[in-house]
Order: structure tokens, then sequence, then C-alpha cells
């Protein structure tokens, strides 16, 4: 990881706009805060218009002859098929409340990434092709031409926006940059202008079934190193199935938790916890996505992508579906899974074996999230737990946007997180709950190449947890989002070096007391659990889970 | 800069209402013809924008969720934040519109020794709530101009906001914090460099006219008195469509109505339509219960999409050896 600025350097933010109209200032495309153009092979795998070889450094981005009237066909159409796009391009007073609040515009002070004003990037435009005021008044009524500079100043603005929400909490009249940034890349789309880091994952869950491009057999042996860990620490020998026919329950998780740690030991959590409540429950390798890359680029690619999770439950028969820890996994199954392929008919409303109780909050899409599950479980005494295993974890939870901005779940982590750890600790009511921070890389920006950007984005998160590590010894950062689990280890190496990073169901694996299970001496690291006895003296080779 | 601008043009309409009425019959022009004309641009730019709104679908259903979702009975679910049924979203509505609760959260970000700091910050909340609030109960007060004979309430609005008693007529204080607070409004957009950045004319322009608006009246009312019996006189004759052309009422009047008469017309046209568009932003005013009620997008279509078929065909052996099962040996 490039590491030439310093977090003492980085934090050097003047937040003094410019005298300078931002109208003035063209957009200036700084190394570090973008990332890499698609290749045209991604975008023609899934259909995307106008694929061809471009980098966003290049003087010319070999836009499509007609790419004007393309966009402006593409607003018209979207200012009538939307109404929240329709209404926030009118009403938006400029108050400044949400100036502030965003990730991006605190770790960079760029005047573009208030959200007020990353609107106004495309509200311009509106007001210029599609009021009466823009037309006659020019530049007075806040109009402008759409040149090329404009197309590559929505790039580099829309892909400074994670869409992660706070902005419109905030707003007096509940403005969500984060759908004027999801019209403004579906826009950016039509002219082949995509990431490669967003265009990669996209073609590989659509002809693959998740973003890794992990196909079936991979799928199978990456779970199997997990069991041998698991078989490791606790002597049990477990074994799920996929693509079983007539389980009870379909288990959807983004695929990132197979691949790489931390987000692999959520995994163990899971298939751990799954095991010893003897669940009838399926894995699937067509289905191995709950996160949706399409999200981050249409409306249409998200839709096409979702449709697997519901055509696999039809095709095996379960009766429900439950869903792994992810964060825009979440906003995508909560806010739009059944509207686009629903209705779930075929399937019955959920409820859990165990505890017998109905998930009511989900009986339309029959999708239930694994933290309502557990949560359930622990109020109901089913499960039993030694969290002196996590003794030596100072937790504190950070909320994903997503999952607290699109849904609301913010009380079951926490509930499961109390009862497996007994060092909990909150941040500051300011970065927690609806007041979240973002990662800094969400929305399909945890590239390698904008490491920059996240960092500066992730700034915010970083000071929130700096303070708990500083007040209460904090060292564990607890989530429940699979992106947040991949960016937030090198976002604390930066921000809060010390301070480690896990999914909530690898606490609770942990504390769990599975039955049969040895004498636990290591945790899901497979690091020795700090001050338990190793009775057998057997050398342990300190593998990584999964490859 | 967009406030010079916005000012000359709220100069200028008052210069032209000032100057106009001294010609021989453009009494009746800006006493009559422009407020009708106005009103009806008014109502009919505000339906059709309303209408506008209406046309355009809400396909998914994307509240913002502001606090705890209803999931587990033991669980505490926050009802307004995070509403899950049509009364509830009722409630976080009313808390949006009369309180402006989003506005409330309001803070302000620093840095401070290379940390990022919140601070509370509820002077934008207070202010912008102050100015509203005001607004309307001086609209209100002002239908006392258009009814006869006044009703009671209006008549306790009045004595209600002229509690102090100081000065003769009664100093009625909404007028006051009309101005004070759009006064504070607007040195905001002046002062904080953010703000300032983003301010456009349109967003001067609205706010210089309706305090030009309340000083005008409270010229009226105070300072350069007007006959209050014509004033009422001609009022009514406008409501009643039995336009009469006012003698005898002052410049400073016609100054009143005039600028009244340009927010009207400007109104429809501009952010000021945010009154009604807040009743139609679909991240406050949808229940966060789609889970438990499917919503149906009038526009869904289908889509292509990668079938398992497809997938298990170029798969079938690799899932084979990995003891997957498939569908076709």
């Amino acid at each position: 990881m490039a590491k030439e600025t310093t977090p003492e350097e980085l934090v050097n933010v003047d937040y003094e706009a410019p005298k300078k109209d931002w109208t003035e200032t063209p957009v200036e495309f700084r190394e570090g805060m973008y990332c890499y153009g698609s290749r045209p092979v991604y975008l023609q795998e899934v259909g995307f218009p106008n694929p061809r070889e471009w980098s966003p450094a290049d003087e010319d981005w070999k836009l499509p002859e007609n790419w004007k009237e393309i966009v402006l066909t593409a607003m018209e159409e979207r200012l009538s098929k939307y109404r929240s796009f329709r209404v926030f391009m009118d009403i938006c007073v400029r108050c400044g409340a949400c100036a502030d609040k965003c990730h991006f515009y605190i770790g960079s002070g760029d005047p573009k990434n208030m959200p007020v004003l990353r609107a106004e990037l495309i509200r311009s435009i509106y007001r210029k092709y599609f009021t009466i005021g823009g037309k006659l008044l020019g530049k007075r009524a806040g109009a402008r031409e759409l040149t090329e500079d404009v197309i590559k100043e929505w790039w580099y603005y829309f892909y400074q926006c994670t869409e992660c929400r706070r902005c419109s909490v905030f707003c007096p009249y509940g403005i969500d940059q984060a759908e004027i940034t999801m019209i403004g890349r579906e826009i950016l789309n039509l002219l082949g202008l995509q990431t490669d880091w967003i265009g990669g994952p996209v073609a590989n869950c659509y002809k693959k079934g998740n973003h890794l491009g992990l196909e079936p057999h991979a799928i199978t042996s990456n779970i199997e190193y997990l069991l041998d860990d698991i078989e490791e620490i606790t002597g049990i020998t477990i074994e799920p199935s996929f693509n079983r026919k007539g389980a009870e329950i379909l288990f959807v998780t983004p695929s990132g938790d197979l691949f790489g740690d931390p987000g692999t030991y959520t995994a163990m959590g899971y298939l751990m916890l799954l095991h010893e409540l003897g669940l009838d429950y399926t894995w699937s390798t067509y289905a191995s996505e709950g996160g949706n890359f399409g999200f981050f680029t249409s409306m249409e690619m998200a839709k096409r992508l979702n449709y697997k999770i519901y055509a696999e439950a039809k095709r095996l028969g379960v009766k429900w579906i439950l869903g792994g820890e992810c964060g825009h996994m979440w906003r995508v199954l909560n806010q739009y899974m059944d509207t686009w392929n629903g209705p779930a008919d075929f399937m019955e409303e959920p409820v859990s074996p165990i505890t017998g109780t109905k998930f009511e909050n989900a009986k339309s899409t029959k999708m239930v999230h694994i933290c309502e599950f557990t949560a359930d479980l622990i109020k109901h005494n089913k499960l039993k737990f030694d969290p002196s295993r996590n003794d030596h974890l100072n937790v504190t939870f950070h909320d994903s946007c997503n999952t607290a901005r699109g849904m609301g779940i913010f009380d079951e982590p926490r509930f499961i997180i109390k009862n497996v750890c007994n060092n909990f600790f909150e941040m500051s009511s300011d970065a927690t709950r609806e007041k979240t921070f973002c990662c800094g890389s969400g929305s399909g920006l945890n590239a390698g190449e904008n490491i920059e950007l996240r960092m500066r984005g992730g700034m915010p998160r970083g000071h929130a947890v700096k303070r708990v590590q500083e007040k209460y010894g904090v060292n564990m950062l607890a989530n429940i989002c699979a992106i947040d689990r991949a960016v937030l280890p090198p976002l604390m190496d930066y921000w809060a070096p010390g301070v480690d990073v896990c999914g909530t169901h690898e606490l609770l694996a942990n504390a769990l007391v599975m039955k049969g299970e040895i004498k636990r001496t290591q945790d899901l690291r497979l690091e020795d659990l700090p001050g338990v006895e190793d009775d057998d003296d057997d050398d342990d080779n300190n593998e990584e889970g999964g490859e | 800069m967009g406030i010079f601008f916005s000012f000359s043009v709220v100069v200028a309409l008052t210069v032209i209402a000032f100057a106009g009425v001294w010609i021989p019959g453009m009494q009746y022009f800006f006493g009559v013809v422009i407020p009708y004309l106005a009103v009806l641009v008014f109502l009919v730019g505000v339906v059709l924008k309303v209408a506008k709104w209406g046309r355009s679908p809400v396909p998914f259903r994307i509240p913002t969720t502001c606090g705890q979702q209803q999931s587990l009975p033991w669980i505490k679910h926050s009802k307004y934040d995070n509403p899950q049924t049509t009364g509830q979203v009722i409630i976080r509505m009313v808390l949006e519109v009369f309180l402006f609760r989003s506005l409330f959260r309001n803070l302000r970000t620093e840095m401070n020794d290379g940390r990022v700091t919140y601070g509370s910050d509820k002077i934008l909340w207070l202010a912008g709530l102050l100015f509203h609030i005001s607004f309307f109960i001086v609209l209100i007060r002002h239908l006392r101009f258009f009814i006869e004979p006044v009703p009671s309430f209006i008549n306790m609005i009045d004595a209600l906001d002229g509690f102090v008693q100081v000065g003769v007529p009664h100093l009625l204080l909404t007028g006051v914090l009309l101005v004070a607070a759009g006064g504070y409004l607007l040195f905001r957009r002046i002062n904080n460099s953010q703000v300032r950045h983003i301010s456009l004319p349109a967003d001067y322009f609205p706010l210089l006219l309706i305090i030009g608006i309340a000083l005008s009246g409270i010229i009226m009312r105070y300072f350069v008195k007007v006959d209050i019996v014509s004033v009422k006189a001609f009022t009514l004759g406008l409501v009643s469509l039995r336009p009469r052309t006012p003698a005898g009422i002052g410049a400073i009047f016609y100054i009143h109505l005039f600028l009244i008469s340009a927010l009207l017309v400007y109104f429809p046209f501009s952010k000021l339509m945010h009154m009604g568009g807040v009743f139609l932003s679909p991240t406050r005013n949808l229940a966060n219960n789609n889970r438990e009620v499917r919503h149906v997008n009038p526009w869904n279509y289908d889509v292509k999409v990668h079938s398992y078929a497809a997938y298990e065909d170029e798969f079938r052996e690799k899932m084979k050896e990995a003891g997957i099962p498939v569908e076709k040996e």
C-alpha cells in the first residue's frame, strides 16, 4: 500500500471554500483519487454500451459521436421515471446543512465533495436543458452548458461518493446524494465510462455467480479450507451442502467472505453457528454472491445480478433465505430485490426452525438478516457462549452506511456482540448509528489505485476509532459488512494502527460453545487464546485460510 | 456575485412600483392587473409543477432510515425515524414539516488539532424555523384584510403576536422576527465560505425579496402610515372579484403589493417549491417496510439474465468433480 502521505500531512484539510466560482474551476484529475477506467472486455461481457480502451488521465475520452444526445436523453428518461430525481433536482435550497457531513469533503476539503455541490454538477445541466429559467437566464439561473469537461467532472466526483446517504439524514428534504450519484453513474455508463474495479466484479458475477469469479469447485474448496481450520480449532467436522434441493433455507453471503481474511473468519463463524444449530440449509454456487456491484453501475444491471437469488431459491425449493453480513447487499435486499424480482410467493414466510419466531418484517421478501436470526436465538437461550474467549478484545462496532441508512439494523448486531464479548465500547454518537461514517471505500471504490481517496474518505471513521482506542484501549473493530472487512484493515493501519477488524459472527463463533468440541486454545484466526493452556503441545502452522 | 445581481433586481422592482403609481392610470395596473396575474401564475404554476412531479412514479421504496428498524418484538423500534407503517410516516412528516427535525440534527464539523470534531449547531435550525413560522403567522394575520368580519382567531393571533404591547400600533413580533431570521440567513450565506460558495442568485433573490416585503410592511404599519380603511376596502374588492381602483393609498402600499406579486410569480419556477416538494420526497414519505409489503415499480421490465441452465452448462464437469449436484448428468 502506498503511504507517501502521512496521516499527519493528510489531516491538513482546509475547509475555507475558494472565492472563485466553482463553475470556473475545471476538474483536475489527481492521482490516487480516482480508479482506472474499465477494460472493454468487462463491458462487452454484460452488454454495456460503448466499450473501448480509455483512461481517465487521457485528454481524449473517445466519447461516442452522439454523447451529448445520449446524456440528455438519459436524463430526460430518468426525470420521468424517478420522482426522487425530479424532485431532488428542483427543491434544494442550498442551505448547506449537508456540506460538512460527507466523509469525502471532511477528508479532502474539495468543495465539489460537498453533497450539495456534487448534486449541482448535474443540477446545473438540468436547469440548462430542462427548465425555462435556465434556458432563458443561463448562468444567472445556475445553468451551464453540457461539455466534455462536465462529463469528466461528473465522473471524477460521482466516483468520489460512496452512496452512503449520510447527507440525506441531515437534509431538511431528505435529498439523497446517493440517488443522484446512482443516476449520474448510470448515465456515465451509457458512455462506456465504467471503472475497472466495478466492471470486473460485475462481469464475474454475471457469468460465474460472484464478484470474485470463483467457479463452483473453487467455492467448495475455499470452504473446505475453512472447514479444516474449524476442525483444527474445535475438533468438529462440518459438512455443509451445496446447491442441495429440498433444503429448508438458502444461505447467501458476499463472496468476499470466502476469499480474504478477515472475511473468511466471519464465514467460519457462519459455518460453525449453522452447524451447531443443525440447520437444514444449503449454500449455492450459482447464487454465490449477496453483494451487488451492478448496483454501482445501473439499476438494470443490479436487477440482472440480483435475479439469481430468487431464481436459485425457486430451483432448490427452499422455504426462505438467510443472508450474511454485508452492507450494500442489504440495502439492495431490503429496498430493491422484491420490487425487481419478486414476488417471492414460491417461498414461505420465514420462521426460525429453532425458536419458532416468525420474522414478520420479512414476510414478503422471505429473506432474513443473519443478525436478526442470531439475535433471536440468543434471546431464546438457544446458544451457549464462553465470552471470556474474547476477553483479550476490546471491541467497538462500526455501523455500515447501507445497513444503517438503508435498513436500520443497529441493535441486533450490538445485542449479539454484547452477549459474546465482555468488553464492548461505543464510538461517539456523532459517528455511529444513523450518523455513521462510511469506510471511505464503499460503492465500488475499494480499488488500490485510489488509495489516497480511500484514506481521506475514511478519515472521520479513523479518527472516531482512534479516540476509543486511546480512551478504552479498543483493539477490535467489529462490523456487519464484507467491504468493511476488506477495507477497514488498511484504514486502521493508517489512522488507528493496532486496531484489527472482524465480522460480528467471528466474535460469536469464538465464544460459541459447541457440542462435542475440544478445549479451545486458538481463536478462529488460529492465534493462541491468551491465558488458555495448550494441553497437547503440537506446533500450529499458521496457514492462511482460503486461497 | 449573485447577491449584487439579486439585490439590484429587488431594488429595481421597488423603483418600478414606486415610480409606476405616479403615472395616471397605472394604479389600476399595479393594484389590480398585476396582483390578479401574479395569483394566476402562482396557482397554475404550482399546480403544474406538482403535477409534473406527480407524473414521475416512485419506482422504489427508498426511505432514509435514521433509527432502529422494526424487526424482533423485543428490540425497540424507532418508529418515527424508521417508520414501518403509514401512520408512523405521517408523524415523521409532521415532525419534518413543522419542526424541521432533520435540520435539528445539524452538526458543525471541524478540524481541531488534527482531529475531526463535531459540535452542535442549532442556529441554522432555529433561524430557519423562526423564518418559516413567522412568515406563516404573518400570512395568517393578513387574512384580516380579506375577510369581513374578521374571524376571532385572527384577532387572537394578533393579540398574541403583539403581547409585548410596545408602541402604537402594537409591535407585532413575527414581522420583526421574519426580518431578523431572514437577515441571519442572508448573513450566513455571505459569511460562511462554504455556503457562499454554493449560493446562486436564486438563493439570494427570494431571501432579499421576502425581507423587502417584510420591511415595506413594517414601514407601512409603523412609519409611513397608510389609510387602513381604504386598503381593506381595496383588498376586499380584490377577493370578491369586484376590484376597485384604490384611491388615496400611499406608494409604499404599492411597493409592498408589487413585491408580493413578484414573489408569487417567481415561486413556481424556483427553489421555493421546496414547500410542496418536501411532501413528495421519497426518502422521507415512505415506510421502511419493503421486506414486509412488496413495492411495485410501474415500469418494471424484464431484463436479460444468466440462467442457472447456462451456468450449469458452462461448469457441469467442474461441478460434478467437486461433488456438487447437477440437473443434467
